[in-house]
């Protein structure tokens, strides 16, 4: 008899939302496997938050189903609200109140919380002292949502750009708390504008992109791509009107080349040392100031990059 | 799996320890902010000063001195400001700022919040009563009080008037809210028979008597001259379902 595979802790099935004549998520698909770090990535506008707050019980879907442990966001919310812990990307306190007095509070409403001390200690929150929750920084409300996120013990965390505005040092502790929950059985989603997050962090990684899946795997299975190399090259000036098409021209039909904006552009194919002289001479004949040009191995950011990049006018304009 | 720090262990608190933890948080909060201790107590004494002293020259066309008319007033008033104008506004803020988003995942159930802010308003009320009530006695005011009169008094106008609080809170933006909330209870202050008698107000007086602020008024005036204003309870109870159901319907969580 087989071993049932574990059930996931998020399963997305034909999510429709839409703010009046404006769709947000498209027919969005996507499972989230128990005891991982799943990242969610996307541009601006792909849907990432409409998508959490969905999962998170704030919307209803209007169609398609949504399942958070097994349960439904909406009809089952007095089950599922205790089991999952949430951090907002923005606000969620009393202006007035102070940090120790907030996570205090949201520790109180639970059953079993966390020893509220050993929070604060780990995210640095004792620097808040008595300050109201409206003069904090904003890297200290971010901590504060995370700690509210934690204190009740839950078996699902979804936190919304968890470093956002953080400094380096405390992003690195928020990266370390993340895995250690993880170690510890909780699983993470969460969103980030930060490639090198996803990519030292999630065991999974879903792309959105005006609000359908674009592409999902480990960060490992989305950067590889075989012997295809990628050359990026970043100028100064915007690219003269038609100068990427002549670039196009130049390297031949072996090769892809994406604008991905009015500054830089990444070839890629089966780039090599030529390619490169190719580049250069197109860049010195177009009277273009290189910033940086790369050849290298495809990060999480040339595959993100690739995957939303706006229709962009490689044929020329 | 091992006992890690952050091993799950879910669960929400029972409801009776959130409804008192939220009551605690709420009533700090209220009596910490410089603006609703004014409203809350600062203005309705200077309002019983200034009316007691003014009145002296007055005739309310009553058998009372001026202090027992306008204290029950004043108390009135006090919980027109905290049932209506402080929760509507901390209301609006707290929408504003996703503290109700942010405690609804926490999790606390609506039923709880609401049963906490109700005990805050109450929490409120108390301290509210014990100042002004002081400062009645001291001005020489001498209440008669009928206490079924005064509690149904109390607890229905709070619950008339914070159901309206929570539908302003709930449909406006939190700075419309503001301003909307103060407005209506400097027009109610000014001329909503809270303070003085709806007799006062001559032919209006009859209509001041169905407002809510009237209601209150004149059920909190019986109820410290030891008789039961059963039209007026009746009245406030009225605009205590009409507004609950409306804010039960129109409210917006964000």
């Amino acid at each position: 008899m087989a071993v049932p595979e574990p059930s996931p802790a998020v399963r997305i099935d034909g999510l429709v939302m839409r703010y009046g004549d404006k769709t947000a998520v498209d027919g969005l698909s996507l499972e989230v496997a128990a005891h991982t770090i799943t990242a969610v990535l996307g541009p601006n506008g792909a849907g990432k938050t409409t998508t959490l707050e969905t999962c998170e019980g704030y919307r209803r879907p209007q169609a398609g189903s949504v399942r958070v442990l097994g349960l439904d966001p909406v009809a089952d919310r007095r089950a599922l609200m205790p089991r999952i812990g949430v951090m907002l990307q923005a606000g969620g306190a009393w202006s007035g109140v102070r940090a120790d007095e907030m996570l205090t509070h949201v520790a109180r409403l639970h059953a079993h919380p966390l020893d509220t001390g050993l929070l604060m200690d780990r995210l640095a929150l004792h620097e808040c002292g008595r300050t109201p929750y409206r003069r904090l920084s904003g890297g200290q409300q971010q901590r504060l949502g995370l700690a509210m996120a934690l204190v009740g013990r839950p078996e699902l965390v979804f936190v919304d750009e968890p470093t956002a505005g953080l400094d380096p040092q405390v992003r690195r502790t928020v990266w370390e708390l993340l895995e250690e929950l993880r170690t510890d059985g909780v699983t993470v989603v969460l969103t980030t504008h930060y490639l090198e997050e996803a990519e030292r962090l999630a065991d999974h990684v879903h792309i959105l992109d005006k609000g359908t899946l674009v592409a999902s795997g480990s960060p490992l299975e989305l950067t590889r791509g075989g012997t295809v190399a990628t050359i990026r090259l970043v100028v100064t000036q915007p690219f003269p009107p038609g100068a990427p098409q002549s670039l196009a021209d130049a390297l031949g039909p072996t090769t892809e080349l994406i604008v991905l904006d009015e500054h830089s552009l990444q070839v890629s194919g089966p780039a090599d040392g030529s390619t490169l002289a190719v580049v250069s001479r197109w860049c010195e004949h177009h009277g273009v100031l290189p910033e940086s040009l790369t050849l290298g191995q495809r990060n999480l950011e040339d595959v993100f990059l690739e995957l939303t990049a706006r229709e962009t006018e490689v044929s020329g304009s | 799996m091992s006992a890690g720090t952050f091993t799950p262990a879910p669960g929400a608190a029972p409801v009776a320890r959130q409804v008192l933890a939220q009551t605690a948080m709420e009533a700090r909060l209220l009596l910490r902010n410089g603006e609703q201790l004014l409203l809350a107590v600062v203005i309705p004494l200077i309002v019983l000063v200034g009316a007691v002293r003014g009145s002296a020259a007055l005739d309310l066309g009553s058998k009372h001195t001026s202090v027992d008319v306008l204290t029950p007033g004043v108390l009135a008033l006090a919980v027109m400001s905290t049932a209506f104008t402080s929760l509507a506004i901390a209301t609006g803020f707290e929408r504003r700022y996703g503290v109700l988003k942010r405690l609804g995942t926490a999790p606390l159930a609506r039923g709880a919040l609401l049963g906490g802010k109700i005990g805050a308003l109450l929490l409120v009320e108390v301290l509210q009563f014990l100042v002004i009530g002081a400062a009645g006695l001291a001005l020489g005011w001498s209440p008669d009080v009928q206490p079924v009169a005064l509690l149904l008094a109390v607890l229905l106008g709070t619950a008339a008037f914070a159901g309206l609080g929570m539908l302003l809170a709930g449909t406006l933006r939190a700075e419309a809210t503001l301003a909307a909330a103060n407005l209506v209870y400097l027009l109610l202050l000014a001329g909503g028979a809270v303070v003085l008698p709806a007799a006062a107000y001559g032919g209006l007086g009859d209509v001041m008597t169905w407002l809510p602020s009237g209601a209150l008024g004149e059920a909190m005036r019986d109820a410290f001259d030891g008789s039961v204003a059963w039209r007026e309870l009746a009245t406030l109870a009225a605009w205590a379902v009409g507004g609950g159901a409306a804010a039960g319907r129109w409210f917006r969580w964000e």
